[in-house]
């Protein structure tokens, strides 16, 4: 069997295992007979019931890391178990902003390569082979590791539906740290947010340049608000600096997989596409009847979004 | 206060993309600036002034000698740029490129790197934190807004619930996010001073690198197919009438949304 065992990095907040983490590890339980988790941080035990009726039987933690950003720290235990010896075939992470960090300084001190952006993972034979989605999602690359074990990858969020074994609790474990890593958060910002997160939200509504300047995105705000969803961006208004960062959907932003999604003034470029497309039901909106997002919409409107959303927001307060 | 920005010139992303017949992209046509950089190349250029002195320094990898991107950037004020260049680098990975990148950067001892999160034609968004893992240094990925005081760089990192205060000491490597600050155009006297700007070209050999260890040669991993992927079913487009609207109300209706 090309793989006998698998480590998934497993990311938490205040005790609550991240989605990514639990898509990762019903996937890896398909793949391996041995499926663990490694975890950087002190509260283990607290997340440890969850990976286990995940399907991980370990946690592999590493306990505090002193305020470190993870990445250095997680890469050094995991370096020092593989070099001992103890490592696993196959080490599995999330695209997130920790799981990068700990796949590209991990790939440096085992020198490996990662293979970045994955949607699937298959076993053929003595091979493993992942698959890549590139050109906004119009194809798909499969690459085959050659490098020798362990195989490095990350994996896209939302490419694999979580699911519970009905496992009991992961026995935690020691992972050894060798660098603790100097930087280190000294503050912690937590942004009011009301509504559902972007990427968990059964509804989003995103905006993009068509929108004509920043203030008209409260049109995309309010709408979101009464379909109780989250407002998200195409990269475009995000680099114009009209909302932050972590509104972003597509290849260098979030992916999200709602019942529905509302494309206001986006003209859907392939960047923006790959990050949505695998939406249940699409409504886009914009001026252009060439415009590429009404070749993933289920219901397209070639309008000026500034007629339509005032028209369709009053209906749906007036209902 | 020396900077040196990562920069990567990329075709254009406005052009659809192709393939050679190795599975690489076809980079044989104009490159130019990746638009991620040039939020970099501006922060540095903040940076320097805040600190009363110093340059900015480029640092990129390419095939065939290509400069047009980086003149772009010494356009809008970076000093000098190195730039690798070798046939042998067909096919590298992020590893690799980390690699050559950082052999570069060393040459230039700076105080600061910067870099884009990530590309925007292979967007890996690991080689920052590969460039720094390949030095020995600090690193701090998602920057939002940076400062530097004395020796040490502060930085407001984006994370899923707001953003982080992280802190270490220089020299480090930092990676900031599109859309933080505001990229400068290029003025006419830019333009003009960046056409005589010195471009120190250099090879693998130049940098004590084997060939070998890098490319296609050494990427640890090989593409087995390229497929199409299945295509979405086209749905009903309709021209807004001043009604539209309410067929938008009807459809979330049927979905049982409102």
């Amino acid at each position: 069997m090309a793989l006998n065992r698998i480590w998934v990095y497993a990311e938490a907040n205040e005790g609550k295992v991240s989605p990514l983490t639990l898509e990762l590890l019903a996937k890896a339980r398909e793949l391996a007979p041995t499926v663990e988790a490694v975890y950087g941080g002190g509260d283990a035990d607290a997340i440890a019931g969850t990976l286990g009726a995940h399907g991980a039987s370990k946690v592999l933690a590493t306990g505090d890391l002193g305020g470190s950003l993870p990445g250095v720290p997680v890469a050094s235990a995991i370096a020092k178990a593989v070099s001992d010896g103890n490592g696993p075939d196959l080490i599995m992470l999330g695209t997130s902003y920790d799981g990068r960090d700990v796949a590209a300084r991990l790939s440096v001190a085992l020198d490996k390569p990662v293979i970045t952006n994955n949607v699937d993972i298959e076993v053929s034979g003595d091979d493993v082979i992942v698959t890549e989605p590139i050109f906004g999602g119009t194809k798909l690359v499969k690459t085959k590791f050659t490098a020798g074990t362990p195989y490095i990858a990350l994996f896209r969020p939302k490419s694999f539906a979580a699911e519970e074994t009905g496992g009991g609790p992961a026995a935690v474990e020691t992972l050894e740290v060798t660098d603790p890593g100097q930087a280190k958060v000294v503050n912690r910002h937590v942004e009011e947010a009301t509504g559902p997160k972007l990427d968990e939200a059964a509804v989003v509504v995103t905006g993009g340049r068509g929108l004509g300047e920043a203030e008209k995105y409260e049109m995309i705000e309010t709408l979101a608000k009464l379909l109780k969803g989250a407002p998200g961006a195409s990269r475009a208004i995000v680099d114009a600096g009209w909302v932050p960062y972590s509104y972003q959907i597509g290849q260098t932003g979030k992916v999200v997989k709602p019942t529905v999604y509302i494309a206001a003034g986006v003209s859907g470029a392939t960047q923006h596409l790959v990050g949505m497309k695998g939406s249940k039901n699409i409504i886009a909106i914009n001026k252009d009847p060439e415009a590429p997002i009404f070749s993933v919409a289920d219901l397209g409107i070639v309008g000026d979004v500034h007629k339509v959303l005032p028209k369709l927001i009053e209906a749906l307060q007036s209902r | 206060m020396h900077v040196v920005v990562c920069v990567k010139q990329i075709p254009d992303p406005a052009e659809p993309g192709k393939l050679e017949a190795d599975n690489t992209l076809d980079r044989s046509g104009k490159l130019i600036l990746d638009e991620s950089d040039s939020y970099g190349v501006e922060m540095a250029l903040q940076l320097v002034d805040k600190a009363g002195g110093g340059e900015v320094t480029l640092v990129s990898m390419a095939p065939n000698g290509e400069t047009s991107g980086l003149r772009t950037a010494l356009a809008m004020g970076a000093a000098k740029a190195i730039l690798v260049s070798d046939d042998a680098l067909s096919g590298a990975g992020a590893l690799d490129t980390a690699k050559v990148l950082a052999a570069a950067i060393k040459r230039a001892e700076p105080d600061l790197v910067l870099a884009a999160t990530e590309s925007s034609d292979g967007y890996t968004g690991t080689v920052p934190e590969q460039v720094a893992a390949v030095l020995g240094l600090p690193s701090i990925t998602f920057a939002k807004d940076v400062t530097i005081d004395g020796d040490t760089v502060k930085v407001q990192r984006q994370t899923e619930l707001g953003y982080d205060e992280v802190t270490t000491s220089l020299p480090a490597v930092v990676s900031v996010t599109a859309g933080v600050v505001e990229p400068r155009y290029p003025s006419f006297k830019g333009i003009m001073a960046a056409k005589s700007k010195p471009v120190d070209q250099l090879t693998l050999a130049d940098l004590g690198i084997d060939a070998s260890q890098v490319g296609a040669a050494g990427a640890g991993q090989e593409i087995v197919a390229v497929e199409d992927a299945p295509e979405r079913e086209a749905g009903e487009i309709i021209e807004d009438d001043g009604e539209a609207h309410l067929k938008i109300v009807e459809f979330l209706d049927g979905l049982k949304v409102i």
